[in-house]
């Protein structure tokens, strides 16, 4: 049956995150991105949501929820709207516990999912990004052989959110000889052969913790692969990232609309509001049709991965297309409604701009 | 909680509704040759719709609510080959099915949607000199005794040749703009009323389109839709915003239109690329695909969110909610992939794709029209402009 409508839980969701990223993650946006520090505070302000433990199961000590996608397509929609880059350093670690859920047997499970239960905000890492120009997720450099009943994997994996910090990397990775099948591994972050380095920095983005791991002939047991001898479903993890990445662009999208409204009625140019011209109205007109057209975009994605449709791999692929191309120009758009204000660092467009580049050109820090 | 999967029973009926609407190609010459003909009721080989509604009797109280259906439906049915009749404004479901009648649904009063419910009703706003700026419309109306008296030039009426009859807006007091403009039901055989011409189009062509003269045309004086002689001071009137309000519901319907010739479009170059060895790869990511590859994803991405703005929009009608501003969010949408879908497709295509072998270049030349009528994607932008700043249509211009 086709509908719009949330349920109960998410419309309550939705509006306290939203009351969340405009009363605290927004105002402090500007100078988190300038210091390219993630203050400890916020990590710990989104955790005391409990919305990375909500969906654990109470056998684990969790909340118990459903697993939702999409739940976290609308939470990550509400935080995007405040700040795109705390909304990441927030919600990482339920890439991980999400990948576990959906994917982990139960001795993955057991051993990892207790640890996301507690007071204290806990940092885990999904490791995709690799180094190379024209990355394709699905064509891991890094590889994984077998050896014994066990495995080595060798390779540099990049830009991994929470990584400086993160206890346990899941890795993503391809067994040679196996048609590139793509598996994924718990590796601790103490494990021989892993090296854990700072990042440069990057465009976007740039206040999340990031780190990138070289593992050179890193030997794990059997039990590291998710989802043990069977494996797991690569591709839905990464779509799950993908539109992770997109929901959070389209919040970006609406706050940066919204921000431009106003303005467009402050600013006189020619004796009338900029507002009043239809230069610029029809281009605040179509940034919000496409807000829209984004939103239900990335809902269908989430509810179809959310249900393992068959149609599911599709809807992500065009949510993921429809976003990136959308959600970058209306962040250009709304920076150039601002003028040369809008290249100016004292206002936020510029860093939406960069943000909403980076979001949607990783394949996603963050999962629905 | 939001979901976009269909009901089994509703698949079905969206799958018959396409094997149907493609069992036949009669048409690709149909319409060329036989231009502002009354299309028959069955071309040869062509199955009718009457395969599809016994389904309906199977839906349950929990499937797609009503509305949001038919737009689904809609969008299946425009997007197969054999709809020779254009939009499927002239879908077979009963001859009340013009634009009038849903004016005459949304405004008239219970006597008069007694009286002229089965009439098949056409739309008659648009004039040589005013289009979607309605308040500039000159079609005057007085009242003579019990009749009124309409003097006036229409033009681009849908279904008006074919039509019992057409709601027609008339200024009663030109001074008043926008509340003076009343609607009327004028029937074809009214004193006065003449049919002057049928329009030749890009396409939609088995969808006639008509000009009407009105030399001081006389119609009962209770033919005024929604009964109501006054002229509000200040702003429009109720019926006036009682006729604007009929665009909440025909305005999704005519962009279920547009988007359904983008997926006939899109369906269109999907497969023929599919059978030249072209396919997309959902697994793939950007850096693997080739460039057409690439061009049917965007393609598909911008037909698709096309498509959930116009259910978005009908799913607010049928839950009760406002849709004014969704309403024309979608049908700016719709008049866009009308657009640059079928267009997108034919690069994809080549050029044997101008042909009249093959039906893609009829779905450019069929979609092209919804992005404007029922108001251009420029009028749907100025009038979501208006509603997100704030400000009044003398604000924004």
């Amino acid at each position: 049956m086709i509908t719009f409508e949330l349920n109960e839980e998410q419309t309550m969701i939705r509006d306290s995150l939203k009351g969340f990223a405009a009363e605290v993650l927004a105002p402090a946006a500007r100078a988190i991105d300038e210091s390219g520090e993630m203050p400890a505070a916020v990590i710990r302000q989104g955790w005391d949501f409990g919305l990375i433990a909500a969906s654990i199961p109470e056998a684990y000590g969790g909340g118990g929820g459903e697993r939702s996608c999409m739940t976290n397509a609308v939470a990550l929609e509400a935080l995007g709207g405040g700040c795109a880059s705390q909304t990441v350093a927030i919600m990482a670690p339920g890439q991980f516990v999400g990948a576990l859920l959906d994917f982990g047997t139960e001795a993955q499970k057991a051993e990892h999912l207790p640890r996301f239960t507690g007071t204290e905000p806990v940092a885990a890492a999904v490791a995709i990004q690799e180094s190379q120009f024209g990355f394709a997720a699905g064509a891991q450099r890094t590889t994984a052989t077998r050896k014994g009943n066990g495995w080595v994997l060798n390779g540099e994996k990049r830009l991994i959110p929470l990584g400086d910090r993160a206890d346990t990397f899941l890795v993503l990775a391809s067994e040679p000889g196996a048609a590139g099948a793509v598996s994924a591994f718990f590796v601790p972050r103490e494990t021989a052969g892993l090296t854990v380095s700072a990042e440069t920095g990057t465009q976007g983005l740039k206040p999340v913790p990031k780190a990138k791991i070289l593992l050179e002939g890193v030997e794990l047991p059997g039990s590291a692969r998710l989802g043990g001898d069977a494996g797991f479903d690569a591709a839905r993890l990464v779509n799950q990232a993908r539109v992770g990445a997109a929901a959070v662009a389209v919040g970006l999208s609406r706050q940066a609309t919204d921000f431009a409204i106003p303005y467009a009625k402050e600013r006189v140019a020619f004796g009338e509001p900029i507002g009043k011209k239809q230069s610029i109205a029809f281009m605040l007109a179509d940034m919000h049709i496409e807000c829209e057209s984004m939103r239900w975009m990335v809902w269908k994605a989430a509810s179809l991965l959310e249900h393992n449709d068959p149609g599911a791999a599709k809807a992500a692929v065009l949510a993921q297309d429809y976003v990136r191309r959308k959600a970058v120009k209306i962040a250009d758009d709304a920076l150039q409604i601002f003028g040369g204000h809008g290249f100016i660092r004292d206002l936020p467009l510029e860093m939406w701009l960069r943000n909403a580049r980076t979001l949607t050109v990783l394949d996603g820090p963050v999962s629905v | 909680m939001a979901d976009f999967r269909l009901s089994d029973i509703d698949q079905q009926i969206l799958d018959k509704v396409i094997e149907v609407g493609n069992s036949t190609t009669a048409h690709t010459r149909y319409y060329e040759d036989h231009e502002h003909e009354f299309p028959p009721a069955r071309l040869e080989g062509e199955r009718g719709f009457e395969e599809v509604f016994p389904l309906f009797g199977q839906r349950k109280p929990d499937d797609t609510p009503m509305m949001t259906f038919m737009m689904a439906v809609s969008m299946a049915r425009g997007s197969t080959n054999g709809v020779v009749r254009g939009l499927g404004l002239a879908m077979p479901a009963g001859r009340a099915s013009g634009l009038g009648n849903a004016a005459l649904q949304s405004a008239g009063t219970a006597e008069q949607k007694a009286k002229w419910g089965n009439l098949f009703l056409a739309m008659s706003i648009t004039e040589p000199g005013a289009g979607s700026d309605t308040k500039a419309i000159s079609t005057t109306a007085r009242l003579e005794g019990d009749e009124w008296v309409i003097n006036g030039d229409k033009i681009f009426v849908t279904d008006g040749v074919r039509a019992d009859g057409a709601i027609v807006w008339a200024t009663i007091d030109k001074s008043a703009g926008r509340a003076g403009i009343k609607s009327f039901l004028v029937l074809k055989d009214a004193p006065g009323f003449e049919l002057v011409r049928k329009e030749k189009k890009l396409g939609i062509r088995a969808s006639d389109t008509a000009a009407y003269a009105f030399r001081d045309c006389r119609i009962p004086r209770e033919n005024l839709l929604g009964d109501d002689e006054t002229v509000p001071k200040g702003g429009g009137s109720a019926a006036y915003k009682g006729v604007m309000k009929t665009f909440n519901m025909t305005r999704p319907a005519v962009a279920s239109g547009g988007v359904a010739k983008a997926m006939g479009a899109l369906e269109f170059a999907r497969s023929a690329m599919a059978a030249e060895g072209v396919e997309v790869d959902w697994d793939k990511s950007f850096a693997q695909r080739g460039a057409v590859e690439q061009k049917l994803i965007e393609m598909e991405a911008d037909t698709e969110a096309a498509a959930l703005t116009v259910l978005h929009a009908a799913w607010l009608s049928d839950t009760r909610q406002p849709n004014n501003l969704e309403s024309s969010i979608c049908k700016a949408k719709g008049g866009e992939v009308c657009r640059t879908i079928p267009q997108a497709a034919m690069d994809v295509l080549g050029g044997m794709s101008v042909s009249h072998d093959h039906l893609v270049e009829k779905y450019l030349r069929d979609g092209r029209i919804s992005d404007i009528y029922e108001g251009t994607g420029q009028i749907q932008r100025l009038i979501i402009a208006r509603e997100i700043l704030g400000y009044s249509s003398e604000e924004l211009t």
